[in-house]
């Protein structure tokens, strides 16, 4: 059964379609990537289903639900949880407050929040750094925190927007374990953005290859890194590996 | 708030308790000044420096707030106490009316501020044309022998505008410690970070925005009727003026946006600094028309350039207090 359900997506911005037609699941306790080369229309899927944007055609349903059109709050609360691209920490709070807000989602007040935001940021490492402002933490940490709040939220889908740029290899091998363990753990379901190939070939079950706004392939990473039209859109026409 | 902050607010809390017992007449009205920015800096601080909602316009609650009180009173005698409630009632309706058109049109920032001046300012015009409440020749309130206490309509010796303006400063302060631990402070000031980013989180910003302004404004309004019934006479032209809602962010500004003290510290300096120049001018026998204003100027610059947060936060970090915004 499928959590999430994009059937036949588009969205156009000033003339310019970002993305045209776009179909594919992510089925419940799954981890998909979604690849393509810049420009492709990944993030603008991400904010089609966080409510950031509405569709202009198509459909997203989320849990049997039709989700196209809500507002970002209200999908939160449906039970999707996102990440930025470029991080938004909040950078006059604590680690510790940032996290909390997150919480707040589901708890009943903010003493359960902040158990809730104690464990989580355990969970990713920061639990010595949650009195610092956030402000003051590295990239590879604000990375962090920014999925610590997101997972806060308690989502059932997690969208992770290219959380591994930027980081070196060993700790985009920590960042890997992490979502396995809690998508093994408690069946959380992932759908991530990713350029580093390292993570998504280690993470995903399933990928999905957009080009122009369309989704060009789909399937194992296997089978995808094999795919001649994703080769011609990375590396251009008459590539071979 | 650790051990150390909870012993000095007592002692500060004694201190201006005590106050009437030593002071003499001219003290007290300053310290009942200081209290009244005190208290409607705090109220100004909810949305501003809570929710990052910049009012530029809090004068229109003061004179909303002190025209609904003062008129219910001078022209049906009922008490401040009861006109209270009106004055909150119109504020809030009047800020839930700004903050309903500024957000579900996503208007934010500079413009919003713009916004709230607007109002400001055409409230004032406005009031000149209600004869009801004097119009621009000012609505005025019989002053009653000072010596005989009547706080049920808020008439009485100084000694009692100064325990009736404590009694609301602690109020407030103690209302906005409250409110900042619970959601409502968190949600504020995630807000007030980013907006984008709180709404991934779930929050209804539109709503917990409003519940901002419509808090402030009831706060702002409380402060009005105090007004009325301190000054005695009211005039659209002064309540109503710009000058008015920007000696008001003063205190805030200068203390600390979006600290729980920085508004009461803020005040406090201002106004003693002020009153010491005019003072000493005075003494020296130099009147210069306007010199407050430029000294407002003069010590809001120094604060912005060299204490961008404010006194409070740096002076609390001194003093092992740890508040932070």
């Amino acid at each position: 059964m499928a959590l999430l359900a994009l059937q036949s997506v588009s969205k156009s911005f000033h003339g310019l379609r970002a993305v045209s037609g776009v179909s594919f699941e992510v089925a419940e306790g799954a981890i998909v990537g979604l690849i393509g080369p810049n420009g492709a229309g990944k993030t603008t899927i991400f904010n089609m289903v966080a409510g950031v944007y509405a569709p202009d055609r198509g459909e997203i349903r989320f849990a049997a639900r039709r989700i196209e059109g809500l507002r970002p709050d209200q999908v939160c609360a449906a039970g999707i949880g996102r990440t930025f691209q470029i991080v938004r920490p909040f950078a006059g709070l604590s680690v510790l407050e940032n996290v909390v807000i997150g919480a707040l989602e589901r708890a009943a007040g903010v003493p359960e929040a902040r158990r809730h935001a104690d464990e989580i940021l355990e969970r990713l490492g920061l639990a010595a750094k949650r009195d610092l402002p956030a402000a003051a933490l590295t990239l590879p940490d604000r990375k962090r925190l920014e999925v610590a709040r997101a997972l806060a939220t308690r989502p059932r889908l997690l969208l992770l927007d290219e959380v591994m740029a930027g980081l070196r290899p060993t700790e985009c091998d920590q960042m890997v374990a992490v979502f396995r363990e809690i998508n093994r753990r408690e069946g959380l379901t992932i759908l991530l953005i990713e350029h580093v190939m390292r993570a998504v070939m280690a993470l995903a079950q399933d990928i999905v290859v957009l080009h122009h706004g369309e989704v060009i392939a789909h399937g194992t990473p296997e089978a995808v890194v094999r795919d001649p039209a994703v080769l011609e859109c990375y590396l251009g026409e008459g590539a071979e590996v | 708030m650790n051990a150390r902050a909870a012993v000095l607010l007592a002692v500060l809390a004694v201190l201006l308790l005590l106050l009437p017992a030593v002071a003499n007449s001219y003290v007290l009205s300053v310290a009942t000044l200081i209290l009244f920015f005190a208290y409607a800096g705090q109220a100004w601080n909810v949305m501003m420096g809570f929710a990052g909602q910049l009012s530029l316009g809090h004068s229109l609650y003061v004179g909303v707030g002190a025209y609904a009180a003062a008129g219910l009173f001078f022209h049906y005698g009922i008490g401040p106490w009861a006109g209270i409630w009106v004055a909150i009632a119109l504020c809030v309706a009047l800020g839930a009316a700004i903050g309903f058109l500024a957000f579900r049109f996503g208007i934010s920032g500079v413009y919003f501020a713009l916004l709230t001046i607007a109002f400001a300012e055409f409230t004032r015009i406005g009031f000149d044309h209600i004869d009801w409440l004097g119009g621009p020749g000012g609505l005025f309130l019989k002053v009653a022998q000072r010596e005989a206490l009547d706080l049920a309509n808020l008439r009485g010796p100084p000694a009692m505008f100064y325990y009736v303006m404590l009694a609301l400063t602690a109020a407030a302060f103690g209302l906005c410690a409250w409110l900042l631990r619970s959601r409502a402070g968190y949600y504020w000031r995630a807000i007030r970070e980013d907006e984008q980013a709180a709404q991934a989180l779930g929050i209804n910003t539109f709503r917990w925005k409003m519940l901002a302004v419509v808090v402030s404004s009831a706060m702002t309004a409380v402060a009005g009727v105090f007004f009325a019934f301190y000054y005695n006479n009211l005039f659209p032209e002064q309540i109503f003026h710009i000058s008015r809602s920007i000696e008001i962010i003063l205190g805030p500004v200068i203390g600390g946006v979006g600290t729980l003290f920085g508004p009461v510290l803020g005040a406090a300096v201002l106004t003693i600094l002020a009153d010491a120049i005019t003072e000493v001018l005075a003494a020296l026998g130099v009147e210069i028309p306007g010199v407050k204003q430029v000294f407002y100027g003069v010590v809001l610059l120094v604060v912005v350039m060299f204490l961008p947060h404010g006194i409070w936060p740096p002076l609390a970090r001194k003093l092992g207090l740890g508040e932070r915004s």
